[in-house]
């Protein structure tokens, strides 16, 4: 089985995000850089398909040089080929120019400029052809909610989201991906090739191995130009801000079981007593 | 310009009568009913601010009196109950959604949505707008690729500038960052955020024509559908629960969860849980709450022993009321919180368990 998995460059948000002087971008002087949680689970399960059924896991980022780094700690994770589509540092590609430039990875357009052999060859692993991609649901960064979908319209292939179980058939031929929603189980059969969204919670990411990281630094990363940064029909975001946090002055009903009391008067005012 | 208003229902699907509007819906319908009075645009019907709701429903059973009712105060003028769609299945509803859209200057012009054109000329300056849910955001991608639109997702702002233009302000980070944006298209598509558009009525409520339509849809639009089947021990889900109560790494560990739940269930509300929970296994995922959990929008959060990182706020930022436990006073959960106990989750909830016990007992 040869797996796509899609990942995106984004920082370590820890305590308050701070914003550059410009304000189109956070600041990252301080932070590091990751995958979302949802993307961390996305490759996960692709290793684990490929360690049941054989194959390859691909990793592709659209992103700068240094997402290189995101690259190689997916192919520690079990990837065995990444590609990078390079976009100039501090460029926003948005979901539809993201899709577009995906896509060519997708159908192994992409590689066949790219420097050195293997693409399209099969053998190693890069390029396809895929019967599935995988893809956090959404970044954790501009949360746009559309590239996987998009994705799968450009492939004409099925594709489910938000997914947090996903099994398939004996045979590789079929997929049963589920989610909750409103309390209730929601399950898409899809054949494949098709395209799946996943969410943290789908599995519990492994850590990498010593021999896995070793691997990832030597390994070879496919490198390809990727769209220039004036993508015509996307959103074009003007500014970012933080929202104005809720300057509340918390009301301290007291220390220990002592404050009972006072607790239950809060809840029958707010209403959840009666 | 008319605003369609994709609606998700609450309640058992399929159940006759017992469905209302999701809050989410009412957030979505209520930045819909701002971008449709503000609009400058004139439609093609001559129609201007006109708000629409799309319901995917048996019109004998949920899309009943109530239902209308319910979109009528909040400004709908148009109820379209689309029929003839078994389950839910995210493609078919974004075709009908063009279809709808295409043809909403006349109705029935094309029989299947397959024969619309589209963005035709009569949809040109029209907004769809759904809630930042995983169907609305799903459903809204789809219809952003099989049209060439762009869609913006969670919004929490949208002004129509004319011209096809529209000013936004959208969610990044899960809302701990703001986006302003600019949106051109023929189309608007939005999603609204599910935790920062308050669900306001009409000041003066509409009265909705209800238009039965069952489209023809193609085979292939159905092939990804939904089965539902009932999930783990039933109760009411995290994201529309109106209590919910809080554990992180303070309760310590699995067993140590059994107070919160007994505090729950007094409360009429569900236990929600902080990363470390999950990541050490004592509760499932489907209980996180956070930016890679499920965001929730109670009228109270009581978070136990959660000291509150930004990806956790996230996810609780559209809380009502917090009360914060915790033994830390400066944790930020603590100075975030609208109330505070300092002290040991593991004395003050058996203790507020037994204290509202003997509450109930004495009124009955």
């Amino acid at each position: 089985m040869e797996i796509l998995v899609c990942v995106k460059r984004v920082p370590t948000v820890g305590g308050a995000i701070t914003l550059t002087a410009d304000r189109r971008a956070i600041d990252t002087k301080a932070s590091g850089f990751t995958i979302s949680p949802h993307e961390e689970c996305a490759v996960e399960e692709a290793v684990r398909l490929v360690e049941r059924f054989g194959g390859s896991v691909t990793v592709a980022t659209l992103g700068p040089a240094a997402a290189e780094e995101q690259l190689r700690a997916c192919l520690a994770l079990g990837a065995s080929a990444a590609v990078l589509l390079e976009t100039e540092p501090g460029a926003e590609v948005g979901p539809i120019a993201t899709a577009a430039a995906l896509h060519a990875v997708a159908t192994g357009g992409a590689m066949t400029g790219a420097a050195g052999p293997g693409a399209a060859a099969g053998g190693a692993g890069s390029g396809g052809p895929f019967d599935l991609l995988l893809l956090g649901n959404e970044a954790s960064d501009t949360g746009d909610y559309q590239v996987g979908i998009r994705l799968a319209h450009l492939l004409g292939w099925p594709a489910a989201t938000g997914i947090k179980a996903l099994s398939v058939d004996e045979a590789g031929i079929s997929a049963s991906a589920s989610r909750t929603y409103r309390g209730a189980l929601e399950t898409f059969a899809l054949e494949l090739p098709c395209v799946v969204t996943v969410k943290e919670g789908i599995n519990l990411p492994r850590y990498p191995s010593l021999p896995g990281r070793l691997r990832a630094k030597r390994a070879a990363i496919t490198r390809v130009p990727g769209p220039d940064r004036a993508p015509a029909q996307d959103v074009r975001m003007t500014s970012l801000r933080v929202p104005d946090a809720p300057k509340k002055q918390a009301t301290v009903l007291g220390q220990g079981a002592g404050a009972v009391p006072a607790l239950v008067d809060v809840l029958v005012e707010l209403g959840v007593v009666s | 310009m008319t605003v369609f208003c994709l609606v998700e229902l609450d309640g058992p699907a399929g159940a006759g009568g017992a469905a209302g509007v999701a809050e989410a819906s009412l957030r979505a319908i209520t930045l819909g009913r701002g971008l449709a009075a503000g609009s400058s645009s004139t439609g093609e019907s001559g129609a201007v601010g006109g708000l629409a709701a799309v319901v995917f429903a048996d019109p004998g059973s949920e899309a009943g009196p109530g239902l209308v009712a319910d979109l009528a105060a909040y400004g709908v003028t148009d109820v379209f109950a689309v029929s003839g769609i078994d389950g839910y299945a995210p493609l078919a509803c974004a075709r009908v959604l063009q279809w709808l859209v295409s043809d909403s200057a006349n109705p029935g012009l094309h029989a299947s949505p397959d024969e619309s054109p589209y963005p035709s000329p009569a949809s040109w300056g029209h907004a769809v707008v759904a809630a930042g849910t995983e169907r609305g955001n799903e459903v809204l991608a789809h219809l952003g690729a099989i049209t060439g639109l762009p869609m913006a997702a969670n919004c929490t702002q949208a002004v129509d500038n004319g011209a096809g233009a529209y000013a936004i302000v959208r969610q990044r980070w899960a809302g701990l960052l703001l986006e302003e944006a600019v949106l051109e298209a023929p189309v608007a598509l939005l999603t609204v955020a599910t935790d920062a558009v308050a669900p306001v009525p009409a000041a003066v409520a509409a009265s909705a024509t209800v238009h039965h339509v069952a489209p023809s849809v193609d085979g292939g639009d159905l092939a990804v559908r939904a089965v539902e089947t009932p999930a783990g021990a039933g109760g009411a889900s995290l994201a529309t629960a109106r209590v919910v109560v809080g554990g992180g790494r303070g309760v310590g560990s699995a067993d140590g969860f059994a107070p919160l739940e007994e505090l729950a269930a007094l409360l009429g509300g569900v236990v929600g849980v902080s990363r470390v929970v999950t990541s050490e296994g004592w509760r499932p995922h489907t209980q996180q709450v956070g930016q890679t959990g499920t965001k929730i929008t109670p009228d109270l959060y009581l978070a136990c022993g959660i000291s509150g990182a930004i990806q956790h706020f996230a996810g609780c930022s559209g809380a009502k009321n917090i009360i914060a436990i915790n033994t830390d006073p400066a944790a930020p959960m603590m100075t975030r919180a609208d109330y505070a106990v300092i002290g040991n989750l593991h004395e003050v909830v058996p203790a507020l368990v037994i204290a509202l016990r003997e509450r109930a007992a004495a009124a009955g």
